[in-house]
């Protein structure tokens, strides 16, 4: 069964229809990069994915969940599908340590112990084990980022969501954060990704999708689609070179 | 004719206790009210919404004095004679509960959304992103305005000596009645007054650097 169905999903923000009718399925341990322009829908696609967006019309499965507006539904998906956002959103307030385990603590109800390890586990894995006791301002926006990855890891999420991680970052601090990426990618995490990097799409993403006008205007493996794209719109945005 | 003495100093500070007394009173009370009330200002339903706005509107439309008036004297023509003391506790705590709800969702609201999304995406209930994520930040960006309210409320109770409650405003002018050394009396009122403020106004300037010293955005 694949991890994640949409099923023509149509969303409008007051008249704006931002996704006309979308459909995409992806298989457990695959990796899916999302690509478009700016206004293609492509963000507000994957924000429907965990319900931080409501689609007017459609179908949204993920990892087993049907997405629906019951609260506890919502949470229940939201335990096994983690998001990072553009701009980091850690807690302030909370050392980098805390970040990582409040959720499990609250969410999940996980004891002290358990808890603890799987902090030290996650941090370990995006290279950041000596900042546990550090307070997110203190930290580089890669640093930050890559705690951001570390809490939704702490989850033990089946699905990963990515909406545009890399954005907000100085070209040196990106690559810190599309490593850590592409060793969950290898690890067999099912990930969507929002993403502008096209050589980690083209080298990293099994399935690339051009989202275009709301549509998903072309799609296929990512090293047909980027050596050779069908559709002239997806030829002219890959030439243009400014995504 | 009495002149001022012992006694007589002796008389305002306990009036200066009572009005401590009422101020914590209407503080407490006020703050829990406003608490829920700014909560309700933020829910997800719009009638909870509109209850919650409409209450502050009107109490905020009216002068705390009316407030007063209505429970002391209105409420007296239905049966129901409040003492002094619990009138006026109760109409301050009223007036703060609507000042306070509006600065306390203020601050809540300062607290950028990405928060909020944050912690709903990390499976959360909105009670523990209160409790554990938004209430945190709020609560330092609500400290200053809040003693600054405090301040305003401790020198605002003195409005009470209207419906016959003796508090430090209207001891100094039973004292000053009695003695006509006005200027001695409230002198002495003014700068009891001021002795309580004073710290409260200083504290209220220290957080409003600390806090704003301690954050960068």
């Amino acid at each position: 069964m694949p991890a994640v169905v949409i099923e023509n999903v149509h969303k409008r923000f007051g008249d704006n229809e931002v996704l006309k009718g979308v459909s995409l399925s992806v298989e457990a341990g695959q990796v899916v990069a999302i690509i478009g322009r700016s206004g293609s829908g492509k963000s507000t696609l994957l924000r429907c994915i965990n319900g931080l967006e409501m689609c007017q019309s459609g179908r949204i499965e993920v990892a087993g969940h049907v997405l629906d507006q019951d609260p506890k539904h919502l949470r229940e998906l939201r335990k096994d599908v983690g998001i990072v956002f553009q701009s980091y959103n850690l807690f302030p307030h909370l050392t980098v340590g805390e970040n990582i385990m409040l959720a499990p603590r609250l969410a999940k109800g996980l004891g002290t112990a358990e808890i603890r390890k799987l902090a030290v586990e996650v941090l370990a894995k995006v290279g950041l084990s000596e900042k546990f006791d550090a307070y997110p301002d203190n930290l580089s926006g890669g640093q930050q980022q890559r705690v951001a990855i570390a809490r939704s890891l702490a989850m033990q999420p089946k699905v990963m969501l990515f909406d545009e991680v890399t954005s907000a970052l100085d070209p040196e601090l990106t690559g810190e954060v599309l490593v850590v990426m592409e060793d969950l990618a290898k690890a067999g995490m099912t990930m969507l990704l929002v993403t502008h990097e096209m050589n980690f799409a083209k080298n990293v993403a099994d399935v690339t999708v051009f989202m275009h006008q709301g549509k998903i205007w072309e799609m296929g493996t990512s090293a047909e689609l980027f050596a050779a794209p069908k559709t002239p719109e997806l030829r002219n945005f890959l030439s243009a070179g400014v995504h | 004719m009495a002149t001022f003495g012992f006694p007589e100093m002796m008389f305002i500070l306990r009036s200066a206790g009572w009005t401590l007394l009422l101020t914590a009173l209407a503080f407490t009370i006020g703050g829990i009210m406003g608490g829920g009330l700014a909560v309700l200002r933020l829910s997800q339903s719009r009638i909870l919404r509109n209850i919650a706005a409409g209450y502050i509107l009107v109490i905020q439309s009216i002068p705390v004095l009316m407030v007063l008036f209505m429970s002391y004297y209105g409420l007296s023509l239905f049966g129901i004679d409040l003492p002094p003391f619990l009138a006026a506790s109760a109409s301050l705590a009223v007036y703060c509960s609507a000042y306070l709800a509006e600065i306390w969702r203020g601050s809540i609201q300062s607290v950028p959304f990405q928060q909020w999304e944050a912690s709903s995406s990390l499976a959360l209930t909105r009670a523990q992103q209160y409790r554990y994520v938004i209430l945190p930040q709020a609560v330092r960006v609500s400290l200053p305005p809040t003693v600054g309210f405090l301040v305003q409320l401790v020198k605002n109770t003195s409005i009470v000596s209207v419906v016959g409650f003796v508090e430090l405003s209207r001891a100094g002018t039973l004292v000053n009645n009695a003695t006509f050394q006005p200027f001695k009396v409230f002198t002495v009122v003014a700068i009891i007054y001021f002795l309580i403020c004073f710290p409260l106004s200083r504290l209220s300037r220290h957080l409003e650097k600390v806090m704003h010293a301690g954050r960068r955005h």
